[in-house]
């Protein structure tokens, strides 16, 4: 028992190195990219950390978690299973253009109005992805080709579906399409800060809910250890009775209706319609947080929370007179050294264990000898 | 137990996070301190792609230039991040705003909701928004009838074909392009219903590559002259000149947008080819607005830039255009029609 608790220990500190000596290895070398670039290497970082404390930027950096939360979940749900989802931009933007359409058709009392828009952006998130999951299961097809080019369709679905032949509407002058505002019941009630800063949205809570029941699912049900088990050994789990095709469906059914979700808290609490103005290439950012956050539930919150970060407070860099891009710019050094740190310190753990296990089976043999000499 | 602490720490960690996060700051403005006066010059808010996009962006940034040189302030520009929100449009608005920036211009009518809440919190700021009927007692819409110089570039185009097909390239198609198209198209069929336009969009919203990426504006006009099409004209930004490259190495005609492309340095190479531009004076649009705030009387409401007040036009600057003394009769009696009123001109296909 004592034995195991340790083992648990030091697998969380190599859990927490990764992430750690990715950040600092990231860090070194914006600084390095800073200096090079001949500007000052410190004061953006200083610049940024000062704007933490604007309570504008937090409710800013709390409502994007929110939306990177849920992106980045739905992302790690396919990881865990050996599944590269990189369709969940496309089943993110497809599903809200079709809540929103949804919303404004439907009206209902409050909480239902909010929960059929729900629903919608579910199903069809899970919808959207299904299709690669049915194309790879019947088929064999990639899911990372697969939802490429789901996603160029889907682009294009939205853009026809937005149009005002179809679903949507172009207020007078304006230059800009929306599918129409959704009636007032269907907005989700957030808590206000302060005349400026703005509210923080509501769907923060069911972002924070939905990360709470991915790790109890995965960690704590048959379903959850039949999904890991699928993702860690395909073989090793038909063989204990996995039906491995089943699960490719469904894993791509769940990461597609997470995906569905991370729409909402924009589509629910800021601009209750979509609009060309819509943020794009929010699923790519969740791989993003899914690998920094290695797929786990907390990991993944923190990640979603320094992206978020990383995003607000870059936008006083270019006010401060620095090029926003700095942001950018260590937001791809972090997944590099992400990458290699991972890997780095994957390997130095299982020097370790083969270590221990070379030492344990050594101190057996001698023990093993000395009862046989004896 | 185990358990129990675990699940306790998914939940505080994740739920917790935004209250306390948002618990200690300051509130980073009081509201209204637009502190007015041109003693810290103008701000720009570029829509995506900022300056050096070669077309609308940078026709707002001369006008933001020159503005700077002659008030001899500093000014600043900003441009946003690709997938924000509202929320992200709003904030950077305010802190332009916060910190005595007087004019805000935005570029573009992404900004429309922005400027709208924006200039409520800073009465005293006036704002400006491009291609915007948003409004607000200090807000100045600078929005311009594209589809009038379309319309001329229509006509000019009805003139010269001899295949009677003639192209037009959008770059993504958002409702602003689709007012080139309907100018454009009319024009033509104005000056000859027997002449056939061939259509062609880039992209779709959101993916807006369709103003950038010059090599599908090639292949796209390409397609056009092989369909018979001898002028192209194209409101396709910096992807337009793709489509310029391919129309003159072909040895037809092309029909330039925004600013004058005929002298653009990066096309001196097709310049001959270049017949005329409708152009979209966005840079005298911005001056403007910036030189009515600093003389201390501020532009409010709609500012509309047409064929009236040369706000649109096309150009005249290729001789081998003006040479053809026809075709520059035509134009100049169409605009002179618009201007009148007897030519209302669609804005939308």
């Amino acid at each position: 028992m004592k034995n195991a608790f340790k083992f648990d220990r030091e697998r969380l500190l190599l859990g927490i190195a990764g992430p750690v000596l990715a950040l600092a290895v990231a860090f070194a070398l914006s600084v390095l990219v800073l200096v090079a670039s001949g500007l000052d290497p410190i004061e953006p970082f200083q610049i940024m950390f000062s704007s933490l404390q604007e309570q504008d930027v937090q409710v800013l950096i709390v409502n994007q978690w929110a939306t990177y939360y849920l992106a980045a979940l739905a992302v790690a749900v396919g990881f865990r299973m050996n599944l590269f989802n990189i369709g969940v931009d496309g089943q993110y933007r497809l599903a809200a253009v079709l809540a929103a359409i949804v919303g404004v058709k439907v009206s209902a009392p409050g909480p239902l109005h909010i929960l059929i828009i729900i629903l919608t952006a579910i199903v069809v998130g899970s919808i959207w992805a299904g299709v690669a999951g049915v194309l790879k299961t019947a088929r064999g097809v990639s899911e990372v080709v697969s939802t490429i080019m789901l996603n160029a369709i889907a682009g294009n679905l939205i853009a026809w579906m937005v149009l005002k032949d179809q679903f949507g509407e172009q207020a007078e002058g304006s230059n800009d399409l929306t599918t129409g505002l959704i009636d007032e019941s269907g907005w989700f009630p957030g808590i206000k800060v302060s005349d400026f800063a703005g509210e923080i949205y509501g769907f923060v809570f069911i972002a924070a809910a939905v990360g709470v029941v991915y790790w109890y699912v995965l960690s704590r049900t048959r379903f959850g250890f039949d999904l890991r088990a699928s993702g860690a050994s395909e073989s090793a789990a038909a063989a204990s009775g996995v039906d491995a095709k089943r699960m490719v469906l469904v894993s791509m059914l769940i990461s597609g209706a997470v995906a569905g979700l991370a729409g909402m808290p924009e589509l629910l609490g800021g601009t209750h319609t979509y609009s060309s103005n819509f943020p794009v290439g929010v699923g790519f950012t969740g791989i993003t947080i899914a690998l920094l956050g290695r797929n786990n539930p907390i990991g993944v919150a923190f990640a979603a929370l320094l992206i978020a970060f990383l995003d607000k407070a870059s936008s006083q860099l270019n006010l401060e007179g620095y090029p926003a891009e700095i942001a950018k710019i260590m937001q791809g050094l972090i997944v590099l050294s992400v990458v290699i740190s991972y890997e780095q310190v994957r390997r130095y753990g299982q020097r370790r264990q083969q270590h221990r296990v070379g030492e344990e089976l050594a101190a057996q043999a001698k023990k093993n000898r000395k009862e046989v000499s004896a | 137990m185990r358990r129990l602490t675990q699940m306790a720490v998914a939940s505080i960690a994740t739920a917790a996070l935004a209250f306390t996060v948002t618990g200690c700051g300051d509130d980073s403005g009081d509201g209204d301190s637009g502190k007015g006066g041109a003693d810290k010059g103008a701000a720009l808010a570029y829509d995506i792609g900022g300056r050096g996009d070669l077309s609308f962006n940078d026709a707002a940034a001369a006008g933001f230039d020159q503005a700077k040189k002659e008030f001899g302030w500093e000014g600043m520009e900003v441009e946003p991040n690709e997938g924000e929100t509202d929320a992200d449009k709003i904030q950077r608005l305010t802190d332009l705003a916060k910190k005595g920036y007087n004019p805000v211009i935005a570029v573009g009518f992404v900004y429309s909701k922005a400027v709208g809440e924006v200039s409520k919190k800073f009465p005293k700021t006036n704002f400006g928004i491009i291609d915007d009927p948003v409004e607000g007692k200090n807000i100045a819409n600078l929005v311009f009838n594209e589809e009038q110089a379309s319309y001329l570039a229509g006509v000019a185009a009805a003139k010269v074909t001899k295949s009677k097909t003639v192209g037009f390239i959008g770059g993504v198609e958002t409702p602003l392009i689709k007012k080139f198209e309907a100018g454009y198209v009319q024009g033509v069929k104005d000056t000859d219903s027997s002449v056939k336009v061939e259509v062609k969009y880039l992209t779709q919203p959101p993916d807006f590559s369709g103003f950038a990426d010059p090599a599908k504006g090639k292949s796209a006009a390409e397609g056009q002259l092989d369909a018979g099409a001898d002028v192209i004209y194209h409101a396709a930004g910096g992807a337009g000149n793709g489509a310029i490259e391919a129309a003159a190495t072909a040895g037809k005609w092309a029909i330039g947008v925004d600013s004058d492309q005929y002298n653009a340095p990066t096309l001196a190479k097709f310049k001959d080819k270049i017949l005329a531009s409708a152009t979209k004076n966005a840079t005298g649009a911005v001056y403007n607005l910036i030189k009515s705030v600093h003389d201390k009387k501020p532009q409010s409401g709609e500012q509309r830039y047409g064929l009236k007040g040369d706000g649109v036009g096309l150009t005249e600057s290729n001789p081998a255009y003006t040479a053809m003394t026809d075709v520059v009769e035509a134009v100049n009696a169409a605009k002179a029609k618009i201007v009148s009123g007897e030519i209302t001109v669609k804005t939308e296909p």
